[in-house]
């Protein structure tokens, strides 16, 4: 809608003597003002029915002038007004008038609020580029400069957004000004303004002239690289992916690597925090030459850090780093420098440094081949299988699917059973959910025979677990099996006991029948559903318990469409019509909804 | 070390002439228990001044612009904004009452028009937005001015509100609650020197906050430990660095102050610093411990020293040296003959503050009778002061008092046994450019100036 009403339309728009179309916009526009935040909210939402209604001309000069000072409301009605202005510009009569949008976002750029001021910059980005070049420099980058040199902090962070949508359209003076404002802010007095252009620096170094980048983006990197705050040192790191894609091999080497040798060493867990976790983009920044001379190193001191969050961060990118190597001499320089650091890592003191290379460790079987995996992986993957932390444990198995591409689950399936026996039985009911969701990973991996043999009564005993969660995703996980080992399986190893625990004592146990009877009955067929459970659903019809009794009721609803329709017609129907006239409301209720679901009426 | 109590140097021997200014709140001699004022705080220009109560109300004070017909009237603080801060809470799963009192109160740099600050009771922190509004929007569609109802037939045109001026109006706003991270009373709240992250310290733990989330903190150090018969101290007082953002210090009850490195491991269970006076065994006695334990940590502004306070004196320590400090000053050394009775009626356990002059040459703190010290460190010299009305004229000069410790009183000395026990001078703070402080006094809070202009 936004764009039809053209300049010369502006005034009509209002217009004739529609008084029922004009009192809808008339609430819109008193409701801007309302007490109730959400009606305010509600109403900038449609600021562009307002707009429309007003015409392009006062939208202009009434609209705007309001809006630009209405700049005390909550945090969500100046964000809704943010967005709602970055698509304004044909509301306001195109292009030509795209700089009237400029006033209400500089002073939303201005607020306090960084949501608000980010959304009210991510808008200006969207008008600049609705700007002629002529109007960008005639209003844009004015606004862009005041906002650099403003009084406050806050219009000085939002202008750092903004160098870079000029820049490339600017004429030559002008750029040469924009690159001041903008070494200016790399050494603002307020950390604020700093790390705001810290931030900035690699997508600013993108759309400037090489020449440029050398002379200016470098020094400050390095400035900012070195700042006294670790907050600021720590994002010139991300500016380095940038700055580095831009730069010629011996540029990088001259220019940027001493100063990420130095960030990988510096003193702040925080930085080296910051190498660690960019690292992969950094690989791929600076090529592979430098990669083997200097972030291999780097990598290795990341690895045995003191700081547990380095190495933690680091053992993330384990797999990503190897990946990356170039292909040739690839295993030996992983086999050299590489592993000897990740095999203390298994051993390393802090759990969360063994999860997190436990979540990657797996992944270098692929790229180390079947003979190094079997000789130097797998006693890894062994002894992790057997670490006391439990994430460890799970993070090995849910990724066991990588090595079994490679040499086969068998190699681990010795010690992958007492590990697994072992989560099955964790006191923890969040661990034992876990090893649920991949028990049929692991049949399928494992195998059919295996599985009955040392698993099968794993998953029978999840289904009496005291926990609901458990025995919810125990009902989930069989369906599961039962779709990656047939029917036929079915029938014989898991249908028999599920409808054993139909005579259960405790009423848990005979529910749980009825929720696996609905998860297996699609994928049992109709014969399994008419022949064996069925009859088991029925009898129950008169259990003492009333909650089985409605459930009941729903597991008829549920296996009603599979069953044929002599079943239906001669044996649920006279069911669920007693059940219908249970002394219990919910049975009654659930009965009834069954018989018009099933049309059984 | 330096001149004990006061005796050795002439009467106002501050080289300071210190007058009053202003005092704020009632008069009654019946001080209700919520208007008592629990922390005073300038902000980071001194144009403003906040005070918070046990009310759990925050008062802002504004100084007043120069007055032309006055020229030797520096301005007055006068209120700015009151808000109700905090409200008394229950914890319903531990069967706790929440106190509303205010803790702390923080500034943050200013960084727009608007000034924000930082509030603290027992758990929750608080982050307040402080705004003024000084324009009005007019002109609805469906009433008039005077509120009537126009009928909905008869609207033939839009109308778009237009702003118009009006009378300034203060309005304080709740930004940000960070809740649920102390298990234990906050003692403590810190602003960092990189203006995006905060500290908060209980009894046991001190906690790192984004100032933009809630929903998360950092615990960074944590004494608790494992079997709580076990322990042995909690922690008192924590502050950052006011330059280096990654140091911070926090004191403990056992009166040593460590000082901890952010850069060296995420968790600050070990310090890198360790201050520690070590103790003269001839004055050991019972009272020792308690009145060792360290009730206030401040750095200067240079950041080269820190102050601490302790029942009896006022440290100050260079943090290149951790042996010793490098300057005590007795605050009210003729209560130590005293401690039995202090301990009894608890007084022995007040928590006094203290606080730095903008330029570090000279330190504030409270004592009893509503007397309170400065020790000037370039002098030695130190001066009795006390905020009373009886001489609350405009620009009369403050006496210095002395107490007589024993023997006999000579004219003009107060005896320490007719010391008022009851009015306590807990919280003072010093304007950061200029000679005025605030010192808060029980229910009222007086402002004194220097007599230089």
């Amino acid at each position: 809608m936004a764009g039809v009403a053209g300049p010369g339309t502006g005034q009509g728009a209002a217009g004739g003597d529609g008084d029922d179309s004009l009192y809808p916009i008339a609430v819109l526009i008193d409701e801007l003002r309302n007490e109730d935040v959400q009606l305010r909210l509600n109403s900038i939402k449609k600021l562009s029915t307002i707009a429309l209604a007003l015409g392009v001309e006062r939208t202009r000069t009434e609209l705007l002038p309001f809006l630009t000072d209405t700049i005390y409301d909550e945090d969500e009605v100046l964000l809704a007004l943010a967005e709602q202005l970055g698509n304004f510009t044909g509301l306001v009569g195109g292009p030509d008038f795209a700089h009237c949008l400029l006033p209400p976002l500089e002073s939303l750029a201005t607020v306090e609020e960084t949501v608000v001021r980010d959304k009210a910059v991510e808008s200006l980005r969207q008008i600049s580029q609705e700007h002629t070049p002529v109007a960008l420099e005639a209003h844009f980058v004015p606004l862009v400069k005041r906002l650099a040199s403003g009084d406050w902090f806050t219009s000085r962070t939002s202008a750092c957004g903004l160098f870079s949508v000029c820049y490339p359209r600017a004429s030559h003076a002008v750029k040469a000004e924009i690159r001041q404002h903008f070494r200016s802010l790399c050494s603002d007095d307020t950390p604020m303004v700093r790390r705001a252009a810290a931030s900035k620096l690699g997508e600013f170094a993108k759309v400037l002239e090489l020449d440029s980048v050398k002379s200016e983006i470098v020094p400050l990197f390095t400035n900012l690289a070195s700042d006294e705050q670790d907050s600021v040192r720590l994002l010139a790191v991300e500016a380095c992916v940038s700055i580095a894609q831009l730069l010629s091999e011996d540029d990088l080497e001259a220019l940027v690597m001493p100063t990420l040798r130095q960030a990988a060493e510096d003193k702040s867990w925080r930085v080296r925090y910051m190498v660690a976790d960019k690292f992969s983009e950094l690989q791929k920044a600076v090529g592979p030459k430098i990669t083997l001379n200097d972030l291999i190193p780097a990598f290795q001191n990341l690895l045995k850090d003191c700081e547990a969050e380095v190495r933690a961060a680091a053992a993330h990118k384990v797999k990503e780093l190897c990946e990356n190597l170039p292909m040739e001499g690839r295993e030996t320089i992983i086999m050299n420098q590489i592993l000897p650091y990740i095999k203390e890592l298994v051993s390393d003191t802090n759990q969360h440094v063994k999860s997190a290379l436990a979540s990657v460790i797996m992944g270098l079987s692929t790229i180390l081949g079947k003979g190094n995996t079997i000789e130097h992986l797998l006693p890894l993957f062994l002894a992790q299988l057997k670490d006391e932390c439990p994430e460890v444990r799970l993070n090995i198995i849910s990724n066991l699917d990588c090595v079994n591409e490679v040499i086969g689950i068998r190699q681990l399936s010795q010690s992958l059973l007492p590990a697994i026996v072992e989560l099955a039985e964790d006191a923890k009911w969040r661990v034992r959910l876990a090893i649920i969701e991949y028990m049929p990973l692991l049949a399928g991996q494992l195998g059919v025979e295996f599985f009955d043999e040392k698993l099968n009564s794993l998953c029978m005993a999840w289904l009496v677990d005291h926990v609901h969660a458990i025995r919810e995703a125990a009902t989930h996980n069989l369906m599961k099996l039962v779709q990656k080992f047939g029917k036929e399986w079915a029938q014989n190893t898991i249908v028999p006991k599920v409808l054993v625990m139909a005579n259960d004592p405790n009423y848990l146990h005979r529910m749980t029948t009825l929720f696996c009877i609905n998860a297996l009955s699609e994928a049992c067929g109709q014969e399994i559903t008419t022949k064996q459970m069925l009859p088991v659903v029925l009898k129950m019809a008169r259990d003492q318990v009333a909650n089985v009794r409605f459930n009941v009721a729903k597991s008829l609803q549920k296996i009603g469409p599979i069953l044929d329709t002599d079943a239906l017609q001669e044996e649920v129907k006279p069911v669920l019509q007693k059940l219908g006239q249970d002394e219990d409301v919910d049975v009654k209720y659930f009965a009834q909804e069954a018989i018009s679901v099933l049309a059984l009426a | 070390m330096a001149g004990a109590g006061g005796g050795g140097c002439p009467a106002g021997g501050n080289d300071l002439q210190w007058c009053f200014s202003q005092v704020k709140g009632a008069v009654d001699e019946d001080v209700a228990e919520a208007d008592v004022i629990s922390t005073v705080e300038f902000s980071h220009s001194g144009d403003l001044l906040a005070t918070g109560d046990k009310g759990g109300r925050v008062v802002i004070f504004q100084r007043e612009q120069e007055n032309k017909s006055r020229p030797h009237s520096r301005g007055e603080y006068n209120v700015y904004s009151t808000f109700q801060s905090h409200e008394p809470e229950f914890d319903y799963l531990k069967s706790l009452e929440i106190e509303e009192k205010i803790n702390k109160i923080r500034w943050l740099p200013q960084q727009s028009a608007a000034h924000f600050l930082l509030s603290t009771n027992d758990k929750t922190i608080k982050l307040w937005k402080i705004s003024e509004r000084d324009k009005r929007a007019e002109g609805y569609n469906l009433k008039d001015e005077d509120g009537r109802l126009r009928d909905p037939f008869r609207i033939t045109a839009l109308r778009v509100p237009i702003l118009k001026p009006m009378d300034l109006m203060v309005e304080a706003s709740p930004r940000r609650i960070f809740a649920n991270a102390h298990t234990y009373h906050i003692n403590s709240i810190s602003v960092n020197s990189d203006h995006e992250t905060y500290l908060s310290a209980d009894d046991l733990r001190i906690n790192l906050w984004h100032l933009e989330i809630t929903d998360r903190s950092f615990n960074i150090v944590d004494i608790k430990p494992a079997n709580m018969e076990e322990l042995t101290e909690v922690i008192t007082a924590a502050e950052f660095h006011p330059h280096q953002c990654n140091v911070l210090v926090y004191s403990s009850s056992k009166g040593t102050i460590r000082l901890c490195d952010m850069r060296s491991s995420a968790l600050c269970d070990r310090h890198s610093k360790f201050f520690e006076e070590p103790e003269d065994p001839s004055s050991r006695s019972f009272f020792s411990e308690i009145i060792s334990s360290v009730s206030d940590v401040k750095f200067s502004h240079s950041g080269r020293y820190m102050m601490t306070r302790d029942y009896l004196s006022v440290k100050v320590w260079d943090l290149n040296m951790e042996s010793r400090p490098v300057e005590t000053h007795q605050v009210h050394e003729y209560l130590r003959s005293k401690l039995c009775s202090l301990y009894e009626n608890d007084c022995i356990f007040d928590k006094f503050e203290c606080c730095w002059n903008g330029s570090d040459s000279a330190i504030m703190t409270g004592s009893y009778n509503n007397f309170f010290r400065m020790f000037d460190r370039t002098t030695w010299r130190d001066v009795t002061l006390e905020a009373s009305r009886e001489n609350s004229k405009p620009r009369a000069s403050l006496k210095p008092r002395r107490v007589c410790a024993g023997g006999k009183r000579k004219k003009d000395e107060v005896s320490v046994d007719s010391l008022d026990f009851s009015k306590k001078i807990l919280h003072t703070a010093w304007h950061p450019a200029e000679n005025i402080i605030a010192v808060a006094a029980t229910n009222n809070l007086y402002i004194f100036q220097d007599k230089a202009n």
